[in-house]
């Protein structure tokens, strides 16, 4: 049985598709990752998945259970991490958590034995009995995740865990969701919209625009798409320069802006010898400099959508200010 | 359907943490009460006011009042404090809880009861200390449920605010469009057979009028308005409001 199970999945918002029949499957201990500019649809994916509102049509299942009839049995198995902080900041790190345990129907002392567990797992035990009030925004969602972990989910929803932090900060929660993930073998399931995330924690990666999946698979096999790498080589003579590129049997694709040409080949880095090796006079061109690109995310998005996702994210908020526009009237 | 006591008991704690926490805010929000029952009670002190004169002088007709003043305010920020929880992200923490939302509902009334009730029996203790007496202790403890019907239908009042209203922008507006011309219309402060006809049958519509003139009934023993009449609107008011407040709170998106 997957850990999630989504098919056709549709949610309308004042006629707007925000998701627009999506499918997917997240297997028993994977982390799987939605990525996609921001407004793609994928909180309300992950909403629609924690049963916090009902898809317009299609179904979903999570850990067996539908998310359309078995509201509690869904809410009771996952943890949940929202994007914008929801603690009770008049409360202290470990009443938030022991009230989040009691309030998943665990009895007191073993809400408490859990609590302690899940603040050791993000290092917070000093912090536990001060007011939420003075943390700082990595600390909270530090604490959110361990709150997500109090009653043993066996999936937990993480929407954008890193938004608005630090590198470092970002690097240590990467490291928690690993750990979870790997050690505790919990099914986690995580938006973002950051590329080196997704690829850096991700098991499998659904690409995510317009509501709709574009390409799902594990980040290798997306990046793999493009056709292994990219080499960037710039010339003194373009023309004479093309002439020898265009007869290397191993180029895939030439790119070519202003004595600048991007090769698309496979294995680089063993190419680029070769590359130096060309006789200048022979050749007729010289080169004036050269570099090894592996393909990231960010490269996929683009050959998918054919925007990149920070264009993608400026088109989006423009639809959505017109489409409020439109509403008012 | 199902209430959960537990979840209602750890929102109730989670609303005297708070309380406990916070005395700033509760001395705020007392202080408006309190200036109310202090100048109003030391200056009128000895005052003929006409339609008071079957109590025994001002400050006994005063005290009553001023308890309501002290409800209703408590209340309707506590049940508009939902508002807050939306603005501040925990109000999606309590909703995705495997609890109903009747339980969530229940929880928060039952905590903002207590914290309003505190307050008022505060706001009757520092009375005492200026010269009000109670008739008996019987007719204590018949005001402190005639105060949980009060700050019950208040709370429900303000959940259904909290539940059509967007953010907090409008907070300030509904405390001073609702709160103060319901707290003046209740005769709080003086007899309501002072009052033009026209204005004083607006003011049996207004819930606190029945509050105040029930605190009067139980603490004095004699009221304007006659006990049943008191007593069953105030029941109808709770039951409606919380009722309504439920089922919008219900509706609301998160």
């Amino acid at each position: 049985m997957p850990a999630i199970l989504v098919e056709n999945l549709v949610k309308v918002f004042n006629g707007l598709k925000a998701v627009d029949g999506i499918s997917f499957e997240v297997k028993e201990e994977e982390l799987f990752g939605l990525l996609g500019p921001n407004g793609a649809g994928k909180t309300t994916t992950l909403n629609m998945l924690a049963t916090l509102i009902r898809p317009t049509s299609g179904k979903a299942f999570v850990s067996g259970f539908d998310v359309l009839k078995e509201r509690d049995k869904v809410r009771k198995s996952i943890g949940m991490v929202f994007q914008e902080p929801a603690l009770d900041n008049y409360l202290t790190g470990r009443e938030n958590l022991e009230f989040h345990g009691m309030m998943y129907g665990l009895k007191r002392r073993e809400a408490k034995e859990r609590v302690k567990e899940a603040l050791k797992i993000v290092e917070l035990e000093e912090f536990a009995d001060k007011l939420v009030q003075t943390y700082s925004g990595g600390m909270k969602r530090r604490l959110e995740i361990a709150r997500a972990l109090v009653h043993q989910p066996r999936v937990l929803f993480l929407d954008e865990p890193t938004l608005g932090l630090d590198a470092q900060t970002r690097r240590r929660i990467w490291e928690y969701i690993k750990k979870l993930n790997k050690e505790k073998g919990v099914t986690i399931i995580l938006t973002t919209h950051y590329m080196e995330e997704a690829d850096f924690l991700a098991d499998r990666v659904a690409i995510i625009d317009f509501g709709k999946i574009v390409a799902l698979d594990n980040p290798e096999n997306l990046k793999n798409v493009l056709g292994g790498d990219v080499i960037s080589i710039e010339v003194d003579n373009w023309q004479n320069a093309k002439m020898v590129f265009e007869k290397l049997p191993w180029v895939k694709k030439i790119n070519h802006e202003n004595g600048l040409f991007h090769l698309q080949v496979e294995k680089g880095e063993e190419k680029i010898p070769f590359l130096i090796r060309i006789d200048e006079k022979e050749a007729g061109f010289k080169i004036k400099s050269i570099n090894l690109r592996k393909p990231t995310l960010e490269d996929v998005f683009l050959h998918f959508t054919g925007k990149t996702i920070r264009e993608r994210e400026a088109s989006q908020a423009e639809r959505f200010r017109e489409r409020a526009k439109r509403h008012q009237r | 359907m199902e209430i959960n006591f537990t979840a209602i008991y750890i929102l109730w704690l989670r609303e005297m943490k708070r309380f406990l926490r916070s005395w700033s805010r509760v001395a705020s929000t007392l202080m408006m009460p309190l200036f109310f029952l202090i100048f109003l009670g030391f200056g009128f002190k000895g005052a003929f006011i006409p339609g008071v004169g079957q109590t025994k002088d001002y400050i006994h007709f005063l005290v009553p009042g001023i308890i309501g003043m002290t409800l209703i305010t408590t209340s309707m920020m506590a049940g508009i404090s939902v508002l807050w929880d939306r603005e501040f992200g925990f109000l999606k923490e309590i909703t995705v809880a495997p609890v109903s939302r009747v339980s969530i509902v229940l929880g928060r009334i039952v905590g903002g009861m207590t914290t309003s009730l505190i307050q008022a029996i505060l706001i009757l203790l520092i009375s005492m200390a200026m010269g009000f007496r109670v008739a008996n202790f019987l007719s204590f403890l018949c005001s402190i449920f005639i105060m949980a019907l009060v700050s019950s239908g208040f709370i429900g009042l303000g959940l259904i605010f909290a539940s059509l209203m967007k953010d907090i922008q409008g907070f300030g507006l509904i405390m001073q469009m609702i709160v103060f011309p319901l707290f003046f219309l209740s005769g709080a402060i003086f007899p309501l057979s002072n009052l033009p006809k026209f204005i004083r049958t607006i003011s049996y519509f207004d819930p606190l009028t029945y509050g105040v003139e029930g605190l009067r009934k139980v603490l004095l023993g004699n009221s304007f308005l006659p006990s049943w009449l008191s007593f069953s609107s105030l029941i109808l008011f709770s039951v409606l409001t919380i009722f309504f407040g439920a089922y919008f709170f219900e509706k609301s998106e998160i």
